[in-house]
């Protein structure tokens, strides 16, 4: 085992973990603000990436291509919001019904094709793996843009109805919150984000691919988790979203690593779902055997009080 | 002023399941109002506050509230006149978010929720102030998670939180139902001081007979979805447990088959 390689792959995981943060985010927002497991993830981080690398192919600043990613982002959170608050489709199913149906869209934005490159030596992009310092400084400046942005929105009159809805959904009716409105504008943000962060990632890899977004929602979890776990539950929301990207680079230094360690490729997702299983698993059990542990105590108290 | 007019609501209409819940309500409060509402489990109490909530539609029949028709007005939209406290103290209120932000939110109902900050400092403030009144020492725990307070303290703050842009209405149900004898009786006493205060019309929903004669200037009584008994004044300060289950028994052929009622 070579030691140098690993140490080679990190920078590149460091930047991985970067963009990524940023789609982590994004799932943040919906999964842990607003209570809504939302699978368009998985096709919106595509579609961002999608757009950001055919708008760039057809001559468009690269900077300016990311505004759009972020837009297709946001009318793919739109579509899910719009199937759950209008049509009344459960979450999950709202989420699944636009991921599928992006698919179709994705290849359409990419003209059929499955796969649009980008080359770092034709066009001024802002950031890639071949230059991985400023991949990671053009990276970073977007996760603390994101996180700024984030803070400042979800401190406004307007970001705490979106936590209210989340936090709980009758008192926020009961307090003149409309929550279908918020739970809409929640996905919409929530989904602008990690097209954003799909349109990074085109350029950072030189492409889009259609399968880009492919268990994006699962990744995005890891992060959130990872993030709650190294750090704790700290209650700075500013810090929570940092953690959250900190989580991100931690499962790509992981990813890293065991990859390293001589893991195939193949088996990445599922190494990735096992992975976020046990951590999501983890503290329902470890509630469920500290109330075992807490009843078999009083048994025994009432037991030797007899 | 409250005015419900021949309201009736069925739920699982057309199913073997089908209950009638409410049976053509018509009831007016007038302004200032406090009435406490009383009746045996499936009376149509709480459905009655819901629908004037609008929680659920109503099949038919109005609401008006000030002269407004608020029938098909949806919940959160009469929330800008109407306060509630609910049963469970965790409706309420947002456990995840600070006592302050769960009353700048109060504060804001049925304004506009704009980009303008969540709290300003001079709400901040006030809200020191408000929470000074409850006298439960929360007016030094600002930033605290409202899911660290007790069901005591989340009911007080939620009824700060109902009241503290007068409201039209006021509704209360069973809201002191959850809270061991002693906190209910604070709870109580603090609406009573609200609802004299502010001088809310108020329809408070209780099992507690006492309670119901204790509190307010007016009492109805429910059964199968119906009013059968409206009482005010100086009748009703005359009314005892007593009397109230003799009418009871009379109005409805049966039993008042309530321990917690009969119990209290």
């Amino acid at each position: 085992m070579n030691i140098i390689a690993l140490l080679n792959s990190l920078p590149g995981a460091a930047a991985q973990g970067l963009i990524w943060g940023v789609m982590a985010i994004g799932v943040y927002i919906s999964y842990k603000i607003l209570d809504f497991a939302d699978l368009t993830v998985d096709g919106s981080f595509c579609t961002g990436g999608a757009v950001a690398a055919v708008l760039i192919a057809s001559g468009m600043n690269p900077l300016l291509a990311l505004v759009f990613a972020l837009i297709a982002g946001m009318a793919a959170g739109l579509i899910t919001g719009l199937l759950h608050t209008v049509f009344g489709i459960p979450g999950i199913l709202s989420g699944i019904l636009t991921q599928l149906a992006l698919y179709s869209i994705n290849m359409h934005i990419m003209h059929g094709k499955s796969n649009v490159t980008i080359s770092r030596t034709q066009f001024d992009l802002l950031l890639t793996s071949a230059s991985i310092g400023r991949a990671l400084i053009v990276a970073g400046i977007a996760v603390l843009a994101t996180v700024g942005i984030l803070y400042w929105f979800f401190g406004t009159s307007l970001g705490a109805t979106i936590r209210a809805t989340g936090s709980n959904e009758r008192m926020s009716r009961a307090q003149g919150i409309n929550t279908n409105y918020t739970k809409v504008l929640g996905l919409v943000i929530s989904n602008g984000f990690v097209g954003l962060a799909g349109g990074i990632l085109a350029q950072y890899q030189g492409n889009s691919d259609i399968n880009m977004g492919r268990g994006a929602i699962v990744i995005g979890l890891a992060a959130v988790i990872i993030g709650e776990v190294v750090l704790g539950r700290v209650s700075n929301f500013a810090l929570r979203l940092g953690a959250t990207v900190f989580g991100a680079v931690v499962y790509y230094a992981v990813l890293a690593f065991v990859l390293w360690l001589g893991l195939n490729s193949m088996d990445l997702k599922l190494f990735s779902a096992v992975t976020v299983a046990i951590f999501l698993a983890f503290p329902y059990l470890k509630g469920k055997y500290l109330k075992k542990k807490k009843t078999a105590v009083k048994e025994e108290q009432h037991a030797s009080a007899q | 002023m409250l005015q419900l007019n021949e309201i009736r609501k069925t739920f699982n209409a057309g199913t073997v399941n089908a209950k009638v819940a409410l049976d053509g309500v018509t009831l007016t409060l007038n302004d200032g109002d406090f009435v406490t509402v009383i009746g045996g489990n499936g009376a149509g109490k709480s459905t009655m506050l819901n629908i004037v909530a609008g929680t659920y539609p109503v099949d038919s029949g109005t609401i008006r509230l000030d002269e407004e028709d608020i029938t098909a007005l949806p919940e959160y939209k009469r929330a800008r006149l109407i306060g509630r406290v609910f049963q469970d103290p965790m409706t309420g209120t947002a456990a995840d978010m600070w006592i302050e932000e769960n009353l700048a939110i109060a504060a804001r109902r049925g304004k506009r929720h704009g980009l303008g900050w969540a709290i300003t400092q001079k709400e901040r403030v006030a809200y020191r102030e408000m929470l000074k009144s409850l006298d439960l020492g929360l007016e030094d725990r600002l930033s605290t998670k409202v899911g660290l307070l007790s069901g005591g303290q989340r009911q007080a703050l939620t009824l700060l939180m109902a009241t503290m842009n007068h409201p039209k209405l006021l509704l209360l149900d069973e809201h002191t139902a959850a809270l061991d004898p002693k906190t209910a009786a604070n709870v109580l006493a603090l609406s009573d001081k609200f609802i004299e205060e502010g001088k809310l019309t108020a329809l408070m929903v209780t099992h507690n007979m006492k309670d119901a004669i204790a509190h307010g200037n007016r009492l109805i009584m429910m059964n199968a979805g119906r009013i059968i008994l409206d009482v005010s004044g100086e009748e009703k300060k005359a009314l005892t447990v007593d009397a109230l289950l003799e009418t009871f028994a009379k109005a409805s052929g049966t039993e008042f088959a309530n321990d917690r009622a009969l119990l209290a």
